[in-house]
């Protein structure tokens, strides 16, 4: 096996998970605060893209672009927070999903409106367009380097934030007893709506550097929201430690698998049948680890202990 | 015997007069498509039909069972790629084509629901839907049979013999008649000793378990059957479009399903019925007025959770007590 | 003596670090009515749902008629003789009173993977299920929707349910919960009337209730029992003075 070929592809399988990371934890944050599932989440990952890449055109520099736009998607976030989503935390999951597969909707063609139905796609800067020598022999993108070091930094932040800080006490407090925190005399409806916030720009900054890999366009959200899906029900809804984990997983599984399951496949049936099966199978990898863990533990790998 | 007919008129509920009056509009939609010469108005009935179909075995689990799916169009899928598929090989066969469909789509319904069955509330939602997007992936991913391209069928299901669904008004009433005996099948169900143990698994499932029923045994029961009515039904979407694709299955599909049955009002007979008419009625009328018609469907959605979480079926109960 | 019906041996429960099941023995004896008491957040509900099955205990035994059912999931034990009602009111709201408790019967009839015939005049179910309306006094109210009836006459459904199972031990969390004098008394007098034919263990905080009904009682205080024994030993015992009656 080609050592250099598994590196570099390892190191694609670590980025989609790092992406897929900031795009989880603001779902997983959400539900386990709120108890709301925000179907819409990926739009929210698609706004942050578009905004992206109309800031670069506008200003010239992707970094800028990213600087602004963030805010931006909180903000965003922000809106949908105080618009649609704080009037349904009372209410069953069935019309969380329903009220936010209509946003879905809402922002889709409001997106098409604005930014028309093809996708924006926008270069890279010249600064990040290079290449790094890893190993000899080994080349890896330099952007997609920048990718997994922001991701793991944010991961970091996360991690302190919720760990160490009162902002996360109450994070932590509030995913367990929301009625005791609300008898603290913390002000719940606002912490509500920051993690709502929060999340919202996590995932736009997720959108955000995948562009100019890909590009943004409409279907992206919708796409991501299912793979975010299967990271928090293996993560564990309502952790965030199990959704870095399980979007690492999920990530690597996803990519090395779509790489190799056709060599692995050779081993022990022909080549032909290898090819065609291998490509089906490989879409439905991350299903089937999904549907194996859960026949084991229903509730997750770390699922957050309730009182 | 006239004057017993009239009080029946008079006594019957204001719901039960528009699902006599739709369903007598759907009994001669072929007559008025004639009448009018709108030949489109066939092809949107026959379309209502048939999602119908989906949408009371949706309503089988959702409604009445409480089971969340959100990814039931992969049984449409499976229903229509079981028609594609031996077409494709130029197996025509409707018998062969359907007894496919229901087993293929009853055998993924037991496998997912298996699964699906063992876990509750959010994760049961995200899960289905997860296996539903995992078929949508499976299909796209064969090349053989067209990919994201989907297929193409030149020639509807055969059944030799019987009778042949190549003219659209004979395949409309054939999707009619079965819309009705699914109806009354389900009707038959929900209030059979199964029906009542589904309906009470919803209603509070510790308290079955506590009086002895293995609740997941009934519900994945359920799912199975559900998930067999809505592999029919596209068996018969497929025949109806002749291009089968695995976008019929995505999990964007099963939302608008969803959408239809509690427009309609779930936990009711005929509301699967009536949102799916009122659901592609909007779709069709708004569809004409701007390409930009889903931002104002997405928001009526909204408002129909904020504010009439009962669908239709739920306002016309509220006009009848008045 | 005669053999307990129902027992458990040194059952242990730990929810993260705080033992709300510690060390207990109890033993129901047949045709006795067996009072748990405790102030709250003693682990009386814990208790019964581990003895019912909701719950799986981390250490010690459940034994039924001598047998262990444990690890017995609570479906299962409904068909060994086991019935439960639940402290807050766990009945069909939409259905009818009548439903409810048909309901409930049929769980014992056999399969119910039955799809055709409707069971709304089915016989076999409404007569049993009319026979337990009449002891819990509420037949008259048969086509009432649960959720229309007051909160004493859920609760009496609540026993009706559990009933509508033919069971030989009844687990009753807090069967007066909530309710006013007058519907407590009829209440007393339902169970006082099943005495003969059950065995009920009885989770209650009305101790009038408890003193008028018990045979023995059981007090519990954070997870562990302090005192076995009839009501008047009870009543008479120091160390639950202190812990629960307080001190006179």
């Amino acid at each position: 096996m080609d050592f250099s070929l598994f590196l570099i592809q390892f190191l694609n399988g670590l980025q989609l998970g790092v992406l897929l990371f900031l795009v989880a934890s603001g779902l997983t944050l959400v539900f386990g605060i709120m108890d709301f599932i925000n179907l819409a989440h990926g739009s929210l990952y698609m706004v942050g893209a578009f905004f992206c890449a109309t800031f670069t055109f506008l200003t010239g520099s992707f970094l800028l672009a990213v600087l602004m736009a963030v805010p931006l998607a909180a903000l965003v976030g922000y809106l949908v927070e105080i618009i649609v989503v704080r009037r349904l935390y009372h209410r069953d999951h069935l019309d969380h999903v329903l009220a936010t597969f209509g946003l879905i909707l809402c922002f889709d063609t409001t997106v098409q409106l604005i930014w028309g139905p093809a996708g924006v796609s926008i270069p890279l800067p010249d600064w990040l367009e290079g290449r790094v020598e890893l190993l000899p022999g080994v080349v890896f993108p330099t952007f997609r380097l920048l990718i997994i070091g922001t991701g793991l930094t944010i991961a970091g932040m996360l991690y302190y934030v919720v760990n160490h800080t009162r902002l996360g006490m109450l994070i932590r407090a509030g995913a367990s007893n929301r009625t005791m925190v609300s008898a603290l005399g913390i002000n719940i409806q606002s912490l509500f709506t920051l993690v709502f916030a929060m999340g919202a720009a996590m995932a736009g900054l997720a959108g955000m550097m995948v562009t100019p890999i890909t590009e943004a366009s409409i279907g992206m959200g919708n796409e991501i929201i299912i793979l975010t899906f299967v990271v928090i029900i293996i993560g564990g809804i309502g952790s965030i430690k199990g959704a870095f984990v399980a979007a690492i997983l999920v990530g690597l599984i996803d990519t090395l698998g779509r790489s190799y399951l056709d060599d692995l496949f050779k081993v022990f049936m022909s080549a032909q049948n290898a090819e065609t099966s291998a490509p089906a199978i490989s879409a439905m990898l991350i299903y089937i680890l999904m549907a194996s863990i859960l026949a084991v533990r229903p509730q997750g790998l770390f699922p957050p202990k309730i009182r | 015997m006239v004057e017993t007919r009239m009080n029946t008129l008079k006594n019957m509920t204001l719901t039960q007069g528009v699902v006599l009056a739709l369903l007598c509009l759907f009994a001669v939609a072929p007559v008025l498509t004639e009448a009018l010469d709108q030949s489109f108005f066939l092809s949107l009935a026959t379309r209502v039909v048939i999602l119908s179909i989906a949408a009371v075995s949706l309503n089988l689990i959702l409604g009445y069972g409480g089971m969340v799916s959100f990814g039931h169009a992969a049984f449409i899928g499976i229903g229509a790629y079981a028609v594609g598929i031996p077409a494709y090989y130029e197996v025509y066969n409707g018998f062969y084509q359907i007894a496919i469909a229901i087993g293929v789509a009853a055998l993924f319904a037991l496998i997912t629901g298996a699964i699906s069955l063992r876990t509750k509330g959010v994760y049961f939602i995200m899960i289905t839907m997860a296996f539903g997007q995992m078929a949508f992936y499976a299909l796209v991913s064969i090349e053989e049979y067209g990919g994201d391209d989907g297929l193409v069928i030149e020639t509807r299901s055969e059944f030799p013999n019987l009778l042949s669904i190549e003219n659209n008004v004979v395949l409309y009433y054939v999707c009619f008649v079965f819309l009705l005996a699914t109806i009354y099948l389900v009707h038959r169900i929900i209030n059979s000793r199964f029906g009542m143990v589904v309906r009470g698994c919803k209603s509070n499932e510790r308290r079955m378990q506590a009086v002895g029923y293995n609740t997941y045994l009934y519900k994945l029961t359920c799912y199975v059957i559900a998930g067999a009515i809505c592999g029919f039904s596209g068996a018969l979407l497929g025949n109806f479009t002749s291009f089968i694709s695995p976008e019929m299955m995505d999990w964007t599909r099963s939302g608008e399903l969803m959408f239809m049955i509690i427009l309609g009002g779930t936990g009711s007979l005929f509301g699967p019925f009536i949102g799916t008419i009122f659901y592609l009625m909007i779709e069709e009328v708004l569809s004409d007025i701007t390409i930009y018609w889903q931002l104002i469907f997405g928001a009526l959605l909204i408002l129909l959770v904020l504010f009439a979480p009962g669908g239709i079926s739920g306002l016309l109960k509220k006009w009848e007590a008045k | 003596m005669a053999e307990a019906i129902l027992k458990c041996i040194d059952l242990n429960k730990d929810f993260g670090g705080i033992a709300a099941t510690e060390h207990v023995d109890l033993e129901l004896l047949p045709n006795e009515i067996h009072a748990v008491i405790g102030p709250n957040g003693a682990g009386k509900t814990t208790l019964i749902s581990q003895l019912a099955g909701d719950l799986m205990p981390d250490s010690g035994q459940v034994l039924f008629e001598g047998r262990d059912i444990t690890r017995m999931s609570s479906h299962k034990r409904s068909f060994l003789g086991l019935a439960r009602s639940f402290q807050i009111t766990s009945v069909f709201l939409e259905m009818s009173v009548r439903d409810n408790v048909a309901l409930a019967a049929q769980a014992h009839q056999g399969h119910s993977f039955k799809f055709w015939k409707p069971t709304h005049n089915d016989e076999s179910l409404t007569k049993p299920a009319m026979a337990i309306l009449e002891k819990v006094g509420l037949a008259e109210r048969k086509d009432l929707a649960a959720s229309a009836m007051s909160h004493g006459e859920r609760r009496q459904l609540e026993i009706a349910m559990a009933l509508a199972t033919k069971p030989k031990v009844l687990l009753l969390d807090e069967p007066m919960a909530g309710m006013g004098g007058e519907e407590s008394a009829a209440m007393i007098t339902t169970l006082k009337a099943l005495k003969g034919e059950n065995s009920m263990l009885l989770i209650e905080h009305d101790m009038d209730a408890v003193f008028a009904l018990a045979d023995r009682i059981t007090v519990l205080v954070y997870g562990r029992v302090i005192a076995t024994g009839s009501p008047s030993a009870i009543r008479n015992n120091k160390d639950v003075k202190h812990a629960y009656l307080g001190d006179t």
